[in-house]
């Protein structure tokens, strides 16, 4: 077990999951405190997005527990069973948290600023007035205002990425996660998504960025976790993990990454 | 060598810029359009002067059993459709399910009603009461069959649920179409499944789902006609109640071509407008939708 508190977001305790015959998490553990900004890093491969689309509930674990914001996810506890939520439970708990996807998924069939009141107007079933003047509060945030009648298809990779957190923000989660957000992208556009994820970490929003961007990491990062086969290698400061390993393992993947 | 060569094509250039250009001749091209007008002139000759009375035609194109004819076809058409869509939705979904007994008695639904002639379905229905002389709730209410099933309601359950079963199938592989992020996404933002696939899938299903089933719509416009055998008054059964009694055989059928071939023109007109509506997105596609800046004080 790892110690855990109420200042923290996220519990995972001994989480396991499994594809067919591949550990693709072996007995994690990992405690997340509220305001921190936790970068995983790890080679493909590593079970570093698995364990974000755990903790949002895309995937359903094999073993152990996690919990966010203080509720037990995926399950409810009577007595001493476990009972497995509804569709409408588990999609209520998704609320806490928002993601960005490394594929950025905006609705191709909704424009920008469809895309960002979506949530708001079919799942919290807000006032339109409210949430369009919300959403374009938060297109003045990403630098994309102009763009809210366009379609995600006219959009570059660095804009729809840019789109897509705005959209998870539109829903005023607790948490963000972030799987491999710059990695679909053209190498000129990178610099752009992690400037407005700069501006979101220092805004204070507790986020948990699966990334290569080892740069990014060593600047923004409260903590670094490198993982490899499933398991949680090292853990510490973004300057004792990047730069002084203290394991074989993270020593050869960041110089690897850095070649 | 390189730049003598160089050279020689500049001198070239400048000598051929001013030159009038004489486009390519195609003359297969040529006589095979003539060839195609000669066929057509022959065919309009041989109808001109066959044994056709024109003014029969005329006259029976708005003749109240042609025109009556023709609205049960439109009606037969759409609520056949209707409820093949309805069922094709409802299958495609339950044949997706992770619950055995739904996929189940999707496949068998689906393999029953493509696997058996629709002919042979629609004397099934028209002939339930051989069958079951009453239907219903037993105790609770229960009807004649005969009273129930007749010709109307035997084509419709014979026309859609075939159609339903066809339907399923086009529905599966639009669902399967949208890339599986996009679920994915609506459920990062909250959503349930069922709000997923009315908002987000399903939508972007359409783009796929719309051009095989406008297909359908215009066959199923056609395949009415195999109602005349259980007696359902569509226009081509009227218009051969027409022909037996004035033995305008060729008259009365070419009146119903006619009106067949001007029902399906309107509907692919519908269809084009119903695909522009829903390639939104995709490039090709009508004005944006303007969300309207109600930002209130």
């Amino acid at each position: 077990m790892i110690n855990a508190s109420d200042k923290d977001i996220v519990v995972a305790a001994n989480v396991t999951k499994q594809f067919g015959s591949l550990k693709a998490l072996n007995d994690v553990s990992l405690a997340i405190p509220f305001g921190a900004v936790q970068c995983i890093i790890g080679p493909s491969g590593s079970g570093k997005s698995t364990l974000l689309r755990c903790i949002n509930q895309l995937e359903k674990i094999d073993g152990g527990a996690i919990w966010v914001d203080g509720e037990l996810i995926g399950y409810r506890r009577v007595g001493d069973e476990l009972h497995e939520l509804s569709d409408a439970e588990i999609a209520r708990q998704r609320l806490t948290t928002g993601m960005v996807f490394q594929r950025f998924n905006l609705f191709n069939h909704m424009t920008v600023l469809q895309n960002i009141i979506e949530g708001p107007l079919t799942v919290m079933k807000r006032p339109r007035r409210e949430i369009v003047a919300e959403g374009m509060a938060l297109l003045e945030r990403v630098g994309l205002a102009e763009k809210r009648d366009s379609y995600p298809i006219e959009l570059s990779g660095g804009q729809q990425q840019r789109i897509a957190i705005a959209r998870a923000l539109a829903m005023k989660p607790k948490l963000m996660l972030f799987d491999e957000p710059t990695s679909a992208l053209d190498p000129e556009l990178v610099g752009e998504v992690l400037a407005v994820m700069r501006d979101l970490a220092a805004s204070g929003m507790t986020m948990i960025v699966v990334t290569h961007e080892l740069g990014f990491a060593r600047e923004v990062a409260s903590d670094v976790v490198f993982m490899d086969k499933g398991e949680i290698v090292e853990r510490g400061a973004p300057d004792a993990v990047l730069v002084a390993p203290q394991h074989a393992r993270t020593r050869d993947f960041i110089a690897a990454v850095l070649k | 060598m390189s730049a003598v060569t160089q050279a020689g094509i500049g001198r070239d250039l400048a000598g051929v810029a001013g030159l009038r250009i004489v486009p390519k001749r195609f003359y297969g091209r040529w006589v095979a359009a003539a060839l195609i007008l000669l066929a057509l002139a022959w065919v309009v000759k041989a109808f001109a002067q066959g044994q056709i009375a024109w003014p029969v035609v005329a006259q029976f194109f708005t003749a109240p059993a042609i025109l009556g004819g023709l609205v049960n076809t439109v009606i037969m058409t759409v609520c056949a459709m209707a409820l093949g869509i309805v069922l094709g939705v409802v299958f495609a979904i339950m044949y997706m399910s992770p619950n055995p007994v739904l996929r189940g008695s999707a496949l068998f639904y689906i393999w029953f009603f493509r696997g058996t002639p629709l002919l042979l379905q629609l004397l099934l229905w028209f002939n339930l009461a051989l069958v079951f002389p009453t239907i219903g709730i037993p105790g609770v209410m229960e009807w004649r069959t005969i009273d129930i099933i007749g010709p109307f309601m035997a084509t419709l359950l014979g026309l859609g649920m075939n159609q339903g079963a066809y339907t399923a199938e086009v529905v599966r592989s639009g669902i399967l179409s949208v890339d599986v992020g996009q679920t994915e996404a609506a459920k990062s933002i909250g959503m349930t499944r069922l709000t997923t696939l009315r908002r987000i899938v399903l939508p972007q299903a359409m783009r796929v789902i719309i051009p095989p089933v406008g297909n359908e719509v215009i066959s199923m416009v056609k395949l009415t006609s195999i109602a005349s055998v259980i007696q359902y008054s569509e226009i081509l059964r009227n218009a051969q109640t027409v022909y037996y009694a004035n033995a305008r055989v060729i008259e009365l059928l070419i009146v119903s071509a006619g009106w067949y071939l001007i029902v399906v023109t309107l509907l692919q007109i519908g269809q084009y407008f119903l695909e522009r509506f829903f390639s939104k997105g995709r490039g090709e596609r009508r004005a944006k939708p303007q969300i309207a800046e109600e930002t209130g004080a």
